[in-house]
């Protein structure tokens, strides 16, 4: 049982709180991502999964609950170290950030500026955002600018740029949101690859049942502020739960 | 009535916003002296800065003293004092009106231009994902920003103050007939260090003010494209508002040092 595992989990959640004025949006929510594993976030729009995200890597400040990243309490964590630990993690934002005012190749070479150093990454910058690229297929977008890229490629551009620090966690906040079925599947089949090729540890958070039934190790469902329910997509398909089944019974 | 209570929460917000900024300024001096430094980028704004304004302070400046010469010629000659135009005319642009429109015209210009690029980064998540990846955006976007206004607008303030001098030594020129090399032969003997000093100090604190509330306005920009609008529009308007506060603090702190001699 992938639960019973005696080593920490890479990151884990414990009775997260999180409220804007009268909504309380996460109400105790508990996470645990372990070592090389997929594990899915399904909940409604609006459910708080963006929020929980953030308060994992510290965009925002939780109101209450405990955050730990590679067994780091990141709340009691100087400004420095925090900086150090984020390079170990990749973030694919939901509506993928990439800088305006730069070029897909200084886009990639941002995360490089400060942290080539102290990861003893020996490659060139060349090699490393033309490596990146080539992983997600768009080698020959290196000089376009990110308003030239379609909404597709922008995503693929940004899963590029989470990827060049070579990170052990990645962040995927809905990675298919807002694209056709068909470059979906290319997203989740690039997701799947690097997952293989870089041994990493993967949260995807995703309201795309397909997603989730090809990609996920385990599956937690986010409703009301907690998680709900936990387990494996072939176990939530057959709960009766009638809020389980509002997401998998269309 | 709402009027009374409208009056008041809108106090009240004023001075919330008054100490956020005083913060913001606080943490920009915190973080302006401490490594890792991003000269790169610095050098790319202030290159902005200036590339984006230059031409538009020129033709400001150039108008201004043309017109003001214009405009105080009848008045002279009135009194018989039209040999007093060069000096009359330097004073008043070098201490007071070269700064105070040049900087108004920088805080149209480069205020609000930053206060809609941060404004939109925020929106779009640009600066969280700066954040993510290990480099302060406040560091990178905001410190350089500030440095690069209070460097440039000095910079503009003299190019513009040159510039007006030379609209007013033209008109001179063409109505007086007063030689370009007479008019600047005056110009130097009226400006003292009294008038130079003061109001290069001062034009520092205008570039200040412009990148300060500019970056502030950007960088807590509220959610939306609505939210970047408002930021580029409120930074104008905070930046003129407070670019006359420093102005009549300026002359106030001026008088003290360098009149009561
Ligand atoms: N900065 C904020 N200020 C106030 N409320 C916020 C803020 N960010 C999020 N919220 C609120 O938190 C709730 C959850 O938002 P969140 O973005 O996490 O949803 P989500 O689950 O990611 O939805 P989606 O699937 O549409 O992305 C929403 O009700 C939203 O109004
Ligand atoms: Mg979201």
């Amino acid at each position: 049982m992938k639960e019973d595992r005696s080593i920490a989990p890479v990151l884990e959640l414990r009775a997260l709180k999180k409220s804007f004025g009268d909504n309380h949006v996460l109400k105790g929510f508990d996470l645990q991502l372990h070592e090389g594993e997929i594990l899915v976030v399904m909940g409604k729009s609006g459910s708080g999964k963006s929020v929980m995200i953030k308060c994992l890597v510290g965009l925002m400040q939780a109101d209450a609950g405990v955050i730990r990243i590679k067994g780091y309490n990141i709340t009691e964590l100087g400004q420095t170290e925090l900086d150090i630990l984020r390079t170990e993690i990749g973030f694919l934002f939901q509506g993928s950030a990439l800088y305006d005012s730069m070029t897909v190749r200084e886009n990639l070479e941002f995360p490089l500026r400060h942290h080539k150093e102290k990861l003893r990454i020996t490659e060139t910058n060349e090699q490393l955002v033309l490596e990146a690229l080539e992983n997600v297929g768009l080698a020959e977008a290196i000089d376009l600018m990110p308003a030239e890229l379609s909404g597709g490629m922008k995503r693929r551009v940004a899963l590029a740029r989470a990827l060049i620090l070579k990170p052990r966690i990645i962040l995927y906040d809905e990675p298919t949101t807002g694209l056709d079925p068909i470059t979906s599947k290319e997203i989740i089949h690039l997701m799947r690859n690097i997952q293989k090729k870089y041994k990493t540890s993967a949260l995807i958070i995703t309201h795309d049942v397909d997603c989730a039934r090809v990609i996920a190790d385990r599956i937690i469902l986010l409703v009301d502020g907690v998680n709900y329910i936990e387990g494996t997509y072939q176990e939530l398909i057959r709960s009766d739960d009638p809020k389980v089944q509002a997401f998998f019974k269309t | 009535m709402k009027g009374p209570e409208n009056i008041r929460s809108r106090a009240v917000s004023f001075f919330t916003e008054i100490g956020e900024i005083s913060y913001f300024a606080l943490r920009f001096f915190r973080e302006v002296f401490r490594p890792p430094f991003e000269f790169r980028e610095l050098i790319r704004q202030c290159y902005n800065i200036g590339n984006r304004s230059l031409l538009l302070v020129c033709v400001t400046g150039f108008i201004l003293g043309l017109v003001f010469t214009l405009q105080s010629r009848p008045t002279l000659m009135e009194f018989g004092a039209e040999s007093w135009m060069p000096s009359m005319v330097s004073i008043s642009i070098v201490r007071e009106i070269g700064p105070v429109i040049i900087a108004l015209i920088c805080a149209g210009r480069i205020g609000s231009g930053i206060g809609a690029e941060l404004g939109s980064m925020r929106v779009t998540e640009q600066i969280d994902a700066m954040e993510v990846s290990g480099t302060n955006p406040f560091k990178y976007l905001v410190v350089t920003r500030i440095v690069a206004t209070t460097l440039m607008l000095p910079l503009l303030i003299v190019i513009g103050d040159t510039v007006a001098l030379l609209g007013s030594a033209m008109v001179e020129n063409l109505k007086g007939a007063v030689s370009y090399q007479l008019y600047f032969n005056e110009v130097f003997d009226a400006l003292k260090y009294s008038d130079i000093v003061p109001a290069t100090i001062k034009s520092f604190f205008f570039g200040f003010a412009i990148g300060l509330v500019g970056c502030y306005k950007g960088y807590y920009c509220s959610k939306g494209t609505v939210g970047v609008g408002e930021a580029s529009n409120a930074a104008v308007v905070y930046t003129s508002m407070l670019l006359f506060v420093i102005d009549f603090i300026a002359v106030f702190v001026t008088d003290i040092f360098f009149e009561v001699q």
